[in-house]
């Protein structure tokens, strides 16, 4: 699956996007920097990658959000295109408007950095079909704003629509019913605050982010 | 060409957790002034703008609403003045 990382200033976790794309989907992943207008020819996947764009000045993911590449990112999913956006990613895409609600300061004010258990709420997706249904998953997480929030209709609306893909099993931020990763309505686009990427070789501590590179490779939805 | 300058304040809705606003408000209560209450720490930005009144105004309210705050978590309002001109300047 032809995959593309996009550069932000102050992406750090985009080597390891580039890493795990490499090791799973697609040999000759490239990055793509922001400032770019287009996307490589043929790009499936889009991959926003965790960190610190723009050094989180003024809301974490707004300023990434009004990039250049960000109008080529929207065409991408519009046209049915993947798009993952992990941590900073996920930021990014609340801010653009490609997911609902947003993320703001973890409840205790602290960075959190360790791995945390998820549970895989939604097993039918085209990003989590490699997975069985409820499998608890051991995945990083390193944020200080990761409490989802979305106004109470927005909430119902995920949940009874299945658009809660991955639940903390013990909630490390105070987001809102547990929520760590959402997808959009027609399922081509999703954020999650853990890192998969950094859970896809046992010398990392966890394989069990590999689940998600093997669900795009095959892209079918159960 | 007038110039104005804007002072933008941002707020998180009442209805979100303000982790800072509650932790000074407990810092100023541990040091003896326990009766404030209803902390809430925001954000305030300036600019300036140069422009007739009701470009600025319309291009302010649209920076403000689309760029400085995100509506889903936060409340913004703004004042514009026009700035004095600086004598010798």
């Amino acid at each position: 699956m032809k995959t593309a990382v996009i550069q932000f200033p102050g992406s750090n976790c985009d080597a390891d996007a580039l890493h795990a794309a490499r090791l799973t989907l697609d040999p000759d992943a490239q990055f793509v920097w922001h400032t770019e207008a287009g996307l490589p020819e043929g790009t499936e996947l889009v991959f926003l990658p965790g960190g610190f764009s723009y050094g989180d000045h003024l809301r974490s993911g707004a300023i990434a959000a009004r990039s250049p590449i960000m109008a080529a990112v929207k065409e991408h999913a519009e046209r049915g295109g993947f798009v993952l956006g992990v941590c900073n990613g996920f930021q990014v895409l609340t801010e653009s408007g490609l997911l609902p609600g947003a993320l703001s300061r973890n409840r205790d004010l602290h960075f959190h950095c360790a791995p945390v258990h998820l549970r895989v709420e939604n097993h039918q997706t085209a990003f989590t079909g490699a997975y069985e249904a409820n499998q608890v998953l051991e995945i990083p997480i390193a944020h200080g704003e990761g409490n989802y929030y979305a106004d109470p209709e927005t909430i119902a609306r995920l949940e009874a629509e299945g658009r809660v893909v991955f639940r903390y099993m013990d909630n490390p931020n105070g987001s809102l019913n547990d929520i760590a990763g959402i997808i959009n309505e027609d399922g081509n686009v999703l954020g999650m605050m853990p890192h998969p990427e950094r859970a896809v070789e046992l010398l990392l501590g966890s394989e069990d982010g590999l689940g998600m590179f093997e669900s795009l490779k095959v892209g079918v939805v159960k | 060409m007038p110039t104005f300058n804007a002072k933008v304040f941002v707020t998180l809705k009442p209805s979100i957790l303000d982790p800072q606003g509650r932790t000074v408000e407990r810092a100023l209560s541990h040091l003896d002034h326990a009766n404030v209450a209803g902390v809430r720490v925001g954000k305030y930005i300036e600019l300036t703008l140069s422009g007739e009144r009701a470009e600025v105004e319309a291009q302010l309210a649209d920076i403000v609403e689309n760029v400085l705050s995100n509506p889903v978590m936060e409340n913004a309002r703004w004042e514009l003045e026009e700035a004095r001109e600086v004598a010798g300047a």
